[in-house]
């Protein structure tokens, strides 16, 4: 099995305390710690597990600057075989569409029987996989929390719908499939890993490498653009229970029984 | 190996040394940082979400844990390849150390089992002895534990009540003793001992759990670090192959000591994790609570205590990595059958047994200084158990008492300083002749100031140099051999080499900033420095006068002061605004602000 996952380099909001900038158009960016995108690192976990299930190779791949090669190199010390970073100035301000255009452009220059996306991006808007499918006139599924390999023309998956319910679908191959958390438990990034990927060359590769035309990608081409950026003010309807734990459990429990949360 | 100059141990307090000579926390290489990264990972997942169970000091969870440490390779840093280790430099050691140090409690059971429970392995054991032993103790699956210390033998380490005797086959060595404050005495597999072989020829053993003859006692009841095991073992007519020798006979203090250089580097970079937490956690909640209607980190006490914090750390993790570059350095110069040589490696990192007390003292005062800090900031609140501050306190002690009390390393730093300069290893006579020459022509303090920012901070850090050089001179000059006995003009020296060191690894680290990223950008490290440096100057100075005033009188002492005065001449600068930049970082990010 041919994967190629889509990953990507985000603010870590695990790390940092996120703000809106003065002017806001933009959180601010200046003392940010990135890391790699949580959900891709179950895109990523799961590619592996197929691979060494399966055979074949995983190939990781990113749009952004020359800092986003190292959250390729994260995932391949991971288990991941490849790494290809996608990089030019005019993709700059890319939007959603700009971004599935460019990440279309590597797909179709291999021989690809999955890809991958995270359900969503910490920065993102959760656009990459739908659009990804449409372009490569491929089938998609979302929020996929599960996968099961049948032959080498279709795999069963799960989804996540409503209410915390499972849906079981077909899907042929090739298919592009955005992953949910909680599928697996991304494996840790190990010394040996870390070493084996240490010093090998990740290839970048511009618009002209991708035959992509500057025009369509970029900020200039995008047709969705951010206009604001601020914090929600604080709503009504939260309310701190105090005393003791004992205390905290008994009004708990009486307010849930009023608001009919239990019986 | 990057292009650095290689300076012999305790050189930096004879000879200027340049940025470039120096390795700082920002040249990290790629590697480095996905190795930091992968240790911190752990420790956030694995460690902080359990500290409450690591505290029940339940053997089977640390046993887990060690095998998951040991699975990611972070058992085997220092391990080599060949032997199922890593094979990494020190940088990466010191990086893990850091990593792990965050970790409480399980922090003291990895580094005890992957420093001085492995390590004297590494560096002397034989082929057979690494072969069977290392890539299990690389693997989690066998815990490693060093007992060096007896009540009788504490600090006094080699006097060892513990005896080894040959069998009359010839075979075995029969040992009988008892060892105190065992780190994973009651969990581990392979332990270090020492015991004295004739009654006088101090030597090392590997002893398995399984021999005949050896048991743990009970888990001690300890200040901090509750959830590491800490017990006495016990040796009654234990029974060990003479192939399990460590080393040679009569040779166990080279392992001891060698073993213990690096030890002491290792914890030098273990307490900069924690004290990293400490200012994170500080920050954090001093941006939460608020008093007289502020949050307290607007008022400008605690902006000063969470710089201070900062500042101290940054100079433990500049002289730390410094350190660990240093060895690496040197390591790297070693030829092929050198490298491959584990007593030459360890002979290669004992040249920097000065720089090694030196992180060990600094490193485990800072945590300290920082763990203290963070109690006060909390309040009342930061004295109840529910909250992080009260078990950092405790668990930040045993770092001034183990791995040789921060007396016996005082003790320690002037005492190899003033050894290798009689020897003439460090060529501190040369120096001292220097210095007198350029006194009569009064051309000691002279400083010409220039546009660089740090110019009068390298000149002062120059002439606490001077200051250090003319005071060491003339206590050994008028104690002679006696200086041992003179604890406390030790204590005065060793304070001065240690602060010498730590301003000149941050003024370093700060001028190559500057130098490669800019005035703007190298602004909170220019700012720590100049507040560092300020501080300690009065201090070098006084300990100085102190000394000689234990070893002159009259009219000579009366013009020491003069000289020590003309020397340390120095506008102190205004470092409340420096102190409030730094604090404004750390309270917009909430965490440690380089």
């Amino acid at each position: 099995m041919e994967i190629l996952v889509c990953v990507k380099r985000v603010p870590d909001t695990a790390e940092n305390e996120i703000s809106v900038n003065s002017s806001g158009s933009d959180i601010e960016r200046g003392d940010l710690v990135y890391s790699v995108n949580e959900w891709d690192n179950y895109a990523v976990e799961e590619a592996i597990q197929i691979r060494d299930k399966v055979g074949g190779s995983v190939t990781v791949v990113s749009v952004g600057d020359a800092e986003s090669e190292e959250v390729l190199r994260r995932e391949m010390a991971m288990g991941a075989d490849k790494g290809i970073l996608l990089s030019d100035d005019a993709f700059t301000g890319s939007d959603g569409k700009g971004l599935a255009t460019i990440l279309k452009s590597e797909i179709i220059k291999g021989k690809y029987d999955l890809v991958f996306t995270g359900a969503q991006a910490d920065d993102g808007a959760g656009q990459i996989g739908g659009m990804l499918a449409a372009m490569l006139d491929w089938p998609y599924a979302s929020l996929v929390n599960r996968i099961e390999l049948l032959d080498d023309k279709k795999i069963k998956i799960g989804r996540e719908i409503a209410g915390g319910n499972q849906e079981i679908n077909e899907i042929d191959l090739p298919c592009v499939l955005s992953i949910q958390t909680g599928i697996n438990e991304p494996r840790y990034v190990g010394i040996r890993g870390i070493r084996k990927v240490a010093s090998v060359e990740i290839p970048v590769h511009g618009a002209s490498e991708l035959g992509v035309n500057s025009a369509s990608v970029g900020k200039a081409s995008a047709k969705i653009s951010k206009v604001d950026y601020f914090v929600p003010a604080l709503g009504k309807g939260a309310e701190l229970l105090e005393g003791s734990i004992e205390e905290k459990v008994e009004k708990l429990i009486e307010l849930l029984k009023s608001k009919g949360g239990i019986k | 190996m990057a292009d650095r100059k290689i300076f012999i141990g305790g050189e930096f307090l004879i000879s200027d040394v340049l940025p470039e000579d120096v390795f700082i926390p920002e040249d990290i290489s790629r590697e480095h940082k996905m190795v930091y990264e992968s240790a911190v990972a752990f420790v956030k997942k694995e460690i902080i979400p359990n500290i409450e169970r690591i505290e029940e000091k339940k053997e089977s969870f640390a046993r887990s844990l060690i095998k998951k440490t040991g699975e990611l390779g972070l058992n085997g840093i220092d391990i080599p390849v060949e032997y199922g280790g890593e094979g990494m430099d020190k940088i990466s050691t010191c990086l893990v150390t850091e990593a792990m140090g965050a970790g409480a409690s399980f922090a003291v059971t990895h580094s005890s089992h992957t420093g001085i429970g492995t390590l004297p392995i590494v560096f002397f054991g034989t082929e057979d002895q690494k072969k069977k032993y290392l890539p299990k103790l690389a693997s989690g699956e066998l815990i490693a534990a060093y007992c060096l210390t007896e009540s009788s033998a504490g600090s006094d380490a080699l006097n060892s009540q513990s005896t080894a005797v040959l069998s009359s086959d010839g075979k075995n060595y029969i040992l009988n003793g008892e060892k105190i404050f065992i780190t994973n005495g009651a969990w581990a597999d392979v332990f270090i001992i020492y015991a004295k072989v004739d009654g006088d020829k101090f030597t090392g053993f590997i002893v398995e759990r399984g021999f005949t003859g050896i048991s743990s006692g009970a888990e001690e009841k300890k200040l901090g670090i509750k959830g590491s095991s800490t017990t006495p073992v016990i040796l009654k007519d234990c029974v060990v192959p003479a192939e399990n020798v460590l080393f040679e006979i009569g040779q166990g203090h080279k392992i001891a000591f060698n073993v213990l250089n690096i030890g002491r580097l290792k914890l030098g970079a273990s307490v900069v994790g924690p004290s990293k937490v400490a200012i994170s956690e500080a920050a954090k909640y001093a941006n939460m609570r608020e008093q007289f209607g502020r949050k307290i980190s607007s008022f400008g006490m605690i902006k000063n205590k969470l710089a201070d914090m900062s500042i101290m750390t940054y100079m433990a993790e500049s002289l730390a990595y410094r350190t660990a570059a240093a060895i690496d350095d040197r390591l790297g110069v070693l030829d092929e059958k050198g490298k491959k040589d584990g007593a030459e490696n360890a002979k290669a990192i004992e040249e920097y047994a000065v720089e090694c007390s030196i992180a060990k003292v600094f490193g485990s005062e800072c945590l300290d200084f920082c763990v203290d800090e963070l109690v006060q900031i909390f309040g009342g609140n930061g004295y109840i158990t529910e909250y992080p501050a009260e078990r950092m306190y405790r668990d930040s002690r045993i770092n001034r008492i183990f791995e040789g009390t921060n007396e016996v390393n005082r003790l320690l730093i002037p005492g190899t300083v003033v050894k290798r300069g009689l020897q003439n290893r460090l060529p501190v006579m040369n120096a001292l002749a220097k210095l007198e020459s350029e006194m009569k022509t009064d051309s000691a303090g002279s400083f010409k100031h220039d546009e660089s920012p740090l110019s009068l901070q390298e000149h002062m850090v120059k002439i606490c140099k001077k200051i250090h050089l003319m005071t060491c001179g003339a206590a050994v000059t008028k104690l002679l051999s006696n200086i041992a006995e003179e604890q406390e003009v030790m204590a005065m020296l060793a304070d001065m080499i240690i602060m010498i060191y730590a301003m000149e690894s941050g003024l370093l680290r700060a001028r190559k900033m500057l130098d490669s990223k800019g005035e703007q950008k190298a602004e909170y490290h220019i700012a720590a420095v100049k507040v560092y440096i300020n501080d300690v100057i009065p201090k070098i100075a006084s300990r100085a006068k102190q000394v000689f005033a234990f070893v002159e009188a009259g009219e000579t002492l009366y013009q020491k002061y003069e000289t020590i005065d003309r020397l340390a001449s120095y506008m102190p600068i205004n470092t409340i605004p420096m102190r409030r930049i730094i604090a404004e970082k750390i309270i917009k990010t909430q965490r440690y602000p380089y």
